[in-house]
């Protein structure tokens, strides 16, 4: 291999702003931080129910309170926008599936994730209805 | 016949070493027909407008992987890519994105060489036939798990639509990784012990981080995210199952 002068290298300076698909990319990595926001806040929960009657009661009061019910709501619209940038990547990380000779397509297995996540959620609202009846 | 009156600006990320630090950009004004594709208007450039401008191609149909450059910011290959489509312009015209650019719009490729000699890309027979034992047989849903990973043209157009490849030259990479994925996935193989090793690497398959524009962007449909993707599965199975006694072995 014989020498060729100097190869430039272009930095890689805010390379997420180049592409709206690098803009997607990152909000499917930030919206993460809201589920892992929410187990901090179920774990808080479950130091406190450890505490006794009195600290749980404040802890449930505390979810009460106009500001965790505004987290409450940002952090649901995170966790979608993250459930469904996800399952916008899910076929890609999938070995791939075969069903009557051909290749399951992405759209099918899409829809399959959010089957799975609007039937848990629907499980567990009628989970809670039925406890609280 | 050419309608001279009709001309778009293309822009070109110029760099000549010898006469410059760092790239710069440069206009030219070509006159365009309806079926003139962005690697015509590169050679009209240099036929008529400047000898010097620089830049890879062969074949003018999308299968020699040669002339890949970022065209208005994307990777593309200019030769599938119209002017009538990108009107009225400016085109932006730059070397690939993440590579180290030669000249002008010549990038560096040495590196992906080396990355696509370092997966083995060779079928090691799992059971060595002679001649005479006839040909290795396969099944259409054999031929299936690995035919879109054989596509695969070098065009390295993947590469520049990875941004950890960018931030991280020593990735393995998407072409590289669904080349070795072509062969592990072929039921005739039988060397994925040995490519293992790359695939568990630390710039292996655990450098993705799962942005997916490299099959966004590919021109031959390998959708080299889902091999590299679908081998994290594998890379996780390997370190597991090692701690098994009589299993595993590679590194």
């Amino acid at each position: 291999m014989t020498a060729r002068g100097k190869p430039y290298r272009r930095p890689m300076t805010r390379w997420w702003q180049r592409d709206p698909f690098f803009v997607r990319y990152m909000v499917r990595e930030v919206t993460a931080l809201a589920v892992l926001v929410y187990a901090v806040v179920l774990c808080v929960g479950l130091v406190r129910l450890a505490q006794g009657e009195a600290a749980w009661n404040g802890w449930l009061a505390a979810l009460r309170s106009p500001a965790s019910l505004l987290l409450h709501a940002v952090l649901l619209v995170a966790m979608v926008v993250h459930a469904k940038s996800w399952f916008e990547i899910m076929p890609k990380t999938m070995p791939l599936v075969r069903a009557d000779g051909s290749h399951v397509s992405p759209a099918v297995i899409r829809r399959g994730g959010w089957a799975a996540a609007v039937a848990a959620s629907l499980a567990l609202l009628v989970l809670a209805a039925w406890w609280r009846a | 016949m050419a309608d001279a009156t009709r001309t778009v600006t293309i822009d070109v990320l110029r760099y000549r070493p010898e006469q410059e630090d760092a790239p710069v950009w440069q206009s030219f004004e070509v006159p365009y027909r309806d079926d003139m594709s962005v690697l015509q208007a590169l050679q009209y450039i240099k036929d008529e407008l400047d000898g010097s401008l620089t830049f890879r191609w062969s074949c003018r149909m999308a299968i020699c992987g040669s002339c890949g450059m970022m065209i208005n910011g994307k990777p593309m290959l200019s030769c599938q890519t119209f002017v009538r489509d990108l009107l009225p312009g400016p085109v932006k015209v730059e070397a690939l994105a993440h590579l180290p650019i030669e000249r002008d719009l010549v990038v560096e490729v040495d590196g992906f060489v080396k990355k696509v000699e370092g997966v083995k890309p060779y079928l090691m027979p799992k059971v060595p036939r002679t001649l005479a034992e006839g040909e290795y047989r396969q099944t259409p849903a054999q031929l299936a798990q690995f035919e879109q990973f054989s596509s695969c043209i070098n065009c390295m157009l993947c590469y520049a639509a990875c941004p950890q490849f960018g931030l991280n030259p020593e990735f393995t990479g998407p072409a590289a990784i669904a080349l070795l994925h072509r062969y592990n996935a072929d039921s005739r193989d039988g060397g994925k012990a040995e490519r293992m090793a790359v695939l568990n690497a630390e710039e292996g398959v655990w450098s993705c981080t799962a942005v997916g524009y490299c099959s966004e962007v590919c021109p031959k449909g390998v959708d080299p995210a889902n091999a590299v993707n679908q081998n994290k599965i594998e890379s996780a199975k390997d370190y597991f199952l090692r701690l098994l006694p009589g299993k595993g072995g590679s590194r």
